[in-house]
């Protein structure tokens, strides 16, 4: 019953979001804040893991494609696809529900837990629309992330194939245009968009009902973590299934 | 003024507020009293709309909030003032922000206006050269005087106060009750403190409400409240020894 509860609060809190629009001209300085502490502040740890991302998946590839009659074209092949496919768009979002989703959670929490959102409330302003409402427009930049980590990736994999004598350059540059089907970056493109609403919401939802002091703020970051990921993953196969199978 | 008129509200099947009748006078000081779970928190989320009562009628200037749509209620909503009892600051904006944030939500001054009025009202609290701190650079009493900033800054018909001077010393809390009271008389609102601090009480309780149980049990100021031979309210105020001896010199004239 109580997961019932939760989803039909969920849903509502969204209804909520997009109701009783904040002042433009002070959501629009919410708006450039959410991008910078959630988009700009993420890129150093997203460029970090997409790098090495991009370089273990060729090493490790590269160390089991043993057969002479496979082509070395392969490696550069099997790296492209895990990494526009999978790695960047599920794998980095998995990241980011742990670094920008616990830093929702608990701002949103310390905000409810000292009566910051009473506060809004009692001047009649919609605090679901003033807290969420930015965050969900600063993610949607997020598919521009995913763009950044397919590219770094891939030049790690690069680096990682032709510095570490995997694979000549040309023979990775070739097995990167290799049967390339567009279609791919659209699909990881849409599964970004809805990853970066689930970003956005779920995060909230936990900090925004939650209950009690300091402590709890600690716990519902850790669960907010939990069920963000949960719902990437669901939402990746229900994705995965409707738009490749 | 504020007409509350046999306010009933409850949790869960449990009946917290029984039927509560009474008024909160324009331009005074009305206080809010009662042993914790009398109440008051709940009476005061009724009285901000935080609330909406199963019962019972509350009138802002004659005007029922009952009968409002959302517009009206947000409208009327923009004439309230609240100072927390932790405060409420925002910790990501300076005091200036935190002052200027209801102007810039709800008017559409030059940023220089709201400036000079941010400036205005700090000054009133008697705060000077913080402008650019935040709220953890600061004491607590004066992150109480931001918040009484904050909430006169729009210049509120109504004020409302949770247990104002919890957390300060002696000295520092009867500062912002005697802030809160000439704020009052000044401009001529509806305060409402819910407080259950006897010196507040004894300094500035003009209209005295006292709760018991979610029942109305006894009503006057300052004067009277130590005269009254209401057991409820006796046991209450009389639980300080301080207190005691207040009432027997009283009681002797003295």
């Amino acid at each position: 019953m109580k997961y019932l509860h939760d989803i039909g609060q969920y849903f509502i809190m969204l209804k909520d979001v997009f109701r009783r629009m904040t002042k433009a001209s002070v959501l629009r300085q919410l708006i450039f804040k959410e991008i910078d502490d959630l988009i700009i502040n993420s890129m150093g740890i997203i460029i970090f893991i997409s790098f090495f991302l991009g370089a273990v998946v060729t090493i490790q590839t590269a160390l089991n494609l043993n057969n002479p009659l496979i082509p070395k074209s392969l490696i550069a092949f099997t790296a492209r696809q895990s990494i526009i496919l999978e790695f960047s768009p599920t794998f980095i979002s998995i990241i980011m529900a742990g670094k920008v989703g616990s830093y929702i959670t608990s701002s949103i929490g310390t905000m409810r837990v000292t009566e910051q959102i009473d506060a809004l409330e009692v001047m009649g302003i919609n605090s679901t629309n003033y807290l969420v409402f930015p965050k969900i427009i600063a993610l949607l930049l997020y598919p521009f992330v995913i763009a950044i980590s397919m590219f770094l990736g891939i030049l790690g994999a690069y680096m990682a194939g032709v510095f570490g004598g995997f694979i000549a350059s040309d023979q990775f540059l070739s097995g990167l245009q290799e049967d390339f089907i567009p279609y791919h970056l659209a699909y990881a493109f849409i599964k970004s968009f809805f990853f970066a609403l689930i970003l956005a919401t779920v995060p909230s939802y936990h900090g925004y009902y939650m209950k009690g002091g300091a402590l709890e703020v600690g716990q519902a970051s850790t669960t907010s973590f939990v069920w963000t990921s949960v719902m990437l993953i669901i939402v990746n196969y229900i994705l995965t299934q409707l738009l490749l199978s | 003024m504020i007409k509350v008129e046999d306010l009933h509200k409850g949790f869960n099947g449990e009946e917290i507020l029984k039927g509560i009748t009474t008024e909160f006078y324009q331009g005074k000081t009305n206080l809010i009293i009662g042993q914790s779970g009398s109440g008051k928190t709940v009476f005061m989320k009724c009285l901000l709309g935080l609330f909406s009562p199963e019962q019972g009628t509350i009138k802002y200037n004659d005007v029922d909030y009952s009968t409002l749509n959302a517009e009206e209620k947000r409208d009327l909503r923009k004439k309230m003032g609240m100072v927390f009892q932790g405060s409420a600051l925002f910790d990501s904006m300076t005091i200036a922000e935190n002052v200027m944030f209801p102007l810039r939500m709800f008017t559409k001054l030059k940023k220089e206006e709201m400036m000079e009025r941010v400036n205005k009202v700090l000054k009133r609290v008697n705060l000077k050269n913080v402008n650019h701190k935040y709220p953890s650079e600061i004491s607590g009493g004066m992150q109480k005087r931001v918040a009484i900033a904050r909430a006169i800054v729009n210049e509120p018909k109504f004020l409302f106060c949770d247990e104002p001077n919890s957390g300060l010393d002696p000295k520092s809390a009867m500062i912002i009750d005697n802030l809160i009271q000439e704020i009052t008389h000044e401009n001529n609102i509806t305060t409402v403190i819910n407080t259950h601090d006897m010196n507040s009480v004894l300094e500035i309780g003009e209209n005295i409400i006292f709760l018991q149980k979610g029942n109305l049990a006894w009503q006057g100021n300052n004067n009277e409240i130590f005269k009254t031979e209401n057991e409820a309210v006796t046991n209450f105020v009389y639980s300080s020894d301080l207190f005691k001896k207040v009432r027997e010199a009283q009681l002797k004239g003295l």
